[in-house]
């Protein structure tokens, strides 16, 4: 009796549903789609206008959703400064895999993009910076060919101009169609960065979601500052191969920027909000020697 | 017990009717030397034939054979001296990872490479050759010490990739891969890698920013592995087979796609047939790429390594 009480009790206060509602196609048309938007987290309903406006950051939860480059790069960079690299570059499907060109046309039609990351140099609160920004819709963000030449290519740039470079990455990793031609453009942006801090180049890398395999195993983490985003999902291996692998329990949190801050992998997880401000602050911090002789 | 490949069994039966042929003959009054001379021959075509003609799922599994050539082996070859160090002087010693110092002709070298284990036990102290974060940070301190000391480096690559594990996250592995990247990538010293059977993504790659890169005739050097790939791509690891063929993961594609600068030949059969051979045709390759990485300036050497790297990747430009 008590312990019936005691549920009920427990149910009135608690938000969350004792049953998992499966939306029906009627439910679906109840909320219009481009109007309004339900928080991945917290599963609110919000209005689009409000979400764009909160730069995709849920005003109930503070969950961030995605942003895709474009967003991004509004959202930092002062107005009209900004000017894209490469905008043209494409893949050329080195090895002829099947299909790859599909799915490559198709993703272009989605998102008005060429490839998987936007570069390009403008200001931050006033300060110079070569940019980096990757999109997560684009085959995943995933890294071929086009990605590291253009990501090496910024980097290049940001060293002939002696101006910092900041990298956005959210990318699954290596792209498969391009099998080891993917993989090498992880060395050869990493030679780039090199070049670029032995001359004295600011880095800074900020994980959004998500940063995995390859992009997280090279210039992801070689910042001169880490930092992510709350929430973004940040490895190497997945977590399903892990789990396969090692029969492990793997903590709710594995793989977050949380539990890297914690296991002492980031310098600090940012909210999108202050971003403008910490970029800006560090850009001005290193306007003596940061940027490349 | 030897390991026997699906594709080597028609080799393996003749040669086994021809051994039973010739104790025949020796048994007894007839004299077959014509009949066994004849199969000698057909043998030496199959093998030729099948040799010389190798799948890229076959070359996966010539890759990863039980009793092909490790690290420690070509050591054995190829160094006198040879010193290993331990430890990554932050967390502990990683044995999939073997490092240290040793003669190469006269000439002091560091030699790096991946570890795998020819047994189960082996194996299991070796993680499989699949390293730990502490092991990356182990090369990469060996890697700073022969930078300082001006000693070229040669890493022997062979691993299924980086440790898929919990630990492994927490410890950083995808800085530790990253770092070394970028480090190797400003080494004032020739840097030799040498893909002496898997050289699979990540865990590979951490080794293998060098100003040569070679491959051993039947290693593979790819993204993820044929059952991963297919996995991914078509949700069935049993299409391994198709993935091989697709991803272009053998020495022959890398060399074709301006990733690989030489192809290191294998005897008849692969290297663990020919352990001294093999190491005698690695030899060849490394110290003609010594007497030419040598001969120039810190400058001359990152500058040729930057255009070595710049250049992989294909793509177009509207």
């Amino acid at each position: 009796m008590k312990r019936g009480t005691y549920i009920l009790l427990k149910d009135l206060f608690n938000k969350k549903k004792k049953y998992a509602s499966i939306p029906t196609e009627g439910s679906k048309v109840d909320i219009p789609e481009g109007l309004m938007k339900k928080c991945d987290n917290c599963n609110k309903i919000i209005y689009r206008k409000e979400l764009s406006t909160n730069l995709n950051v849920c005003p109930n939860c503070g969950h961030h959703h995605q942003l895709n480059a474009w967003e991004r790069i509004n959202s930092l960079f002062d107005e009209g400064t900004f000017v894209e690299w490469d905008k043209g570059m494409i893949t050329s499907n080195p090895l002829d895999f099947p299909e790859y060109e599909g799915k490559l046309e198709k993703d272009r039609k989605k998102t008005g993009l060429n490839e998987a990351v936007v570069t390009g140099f403008g200001n931050i609160d006033g300060h110079a910076t070569a940019f980096a920004v990757m999109d997560a819709r684009f085959r995943m963000g995933s890294m071929g060919s086009v990605v590291g030449e253009k990501i090496a290519r910024a980097i290049e740039n940001a060293r002939e101009k002696s101006i910092p470079f900041i990298i956005f990455t959210a990318s699954g990793g290596a792209r498969m169609q391009e099998g080891v031609l993917s993989l090498m453009q992880m060395s050869k942006t990493s030679v780039a960065i090199s070049r670029f801090s032995e001359a004295g180049g600011l880095m800074v890398s900020v994980m959004t979601h998500p940063t995995t395999g390859g992009v997280s195993a090279s210039f992801a983490s070689l910042g001169d500052y880490n930092f992510a985003e709350p929430g973004a999902l940040i490895g190497f291996a997945g977590r399903r191969i892990i789990e396969q692998t090692t029969r492990e329990k793997l903590p709710d949190d594995f793989q977050t920027a949380e539990f890297l801050l914690k296991h002492g992998q980031l310098d600090q997880v940012i909210h999108r909000h202050d971003l403008t401000y910490v970029l800006g602050t560090l850009l001005k911090m290193h306007q003596k020697g940061g940027s490349p002789k | 017990m030897k390991q026997i490949l699906e594709f080597e069994k028609p080799i393996v039966n003749l040669r086994e009717k021809i051994a039973e042929l010739k104790k025949f003959t020796g048994e007894s009054e007839i004299d077959l030397t014509e009949e066994i001379s004849t199969l000698e021959k057909r043998l030496s075509d199959l093998e030729d034939n099948i040799y010389g003609n190798l799948k890229p799922w076959q070359r996966v599994q010539m890759a990863r054979h039980q009793e092909r050539p490790t690290t420690l082996d070509y050591i054995g070859e190829l160094f006198t001296d040879f010193l290993e160090f331990h430890g990554d002087r932050t967390f502990g010693d990683d044995e999939a990872i073997v490092s240290g110092i040793a003669y190469y002709k006269d000439v002091p070298v560091t030699v790096i490479g991946h570890q795998r284990g020819k047994n189960t036990k082996e194996n299991i102290r070796r993680n499989f050759g699949m390293p730990h974060p502490e092991g990356y940070r182990k090369a990469l301190r060996h890697m700073k010490q022969a930078d300082k000391f001006n000693r070229p480096i040669i890493c022997f690559i062979d691993t299924k990739g980086a440790d898929p594990g919990k630990e492994s996250e927490e410890r950083g592995q995808s800085e530790a891969i990253a770092r070394n990247l970028m480090e190797m990538a400003g080494l004032k010293v020739p840097v030799i890698c040498v893909v002496i059977g898997e050289g699979g993504s990540g865990g590979a790659l951490a080794l293998g920013v060098g100003d040569r890169i070679f491959m051993l005739e039947n290693s593979t050097y790819s993204v993820i592995s044929p059952e991963g790939a297919a996995a991914l791509l078509w949700k069935d690891s049993g299409l391994a087979q198709r993935a091989a063929e697709s991803m272009k993961i053998t020495a022959p594609d890398l060399f074709e796609l301006g990733i690989v600068d030489e192809i290191i030949p294998e005897p008849k059969g692969g290297a663990h047939r020919d352990i001294k051979q093999q190491a005698a045709n690695i030899d060849v390759v490394i110290e003609k790429a010594l007497k030419e990485l040598n001969n120039l300036s810190n400058d001359e050497l990152l500058e040729q390594r930057w255009e070595k790297y710049k250049q992989i990747g294909e793509y177009k430009e509207q």
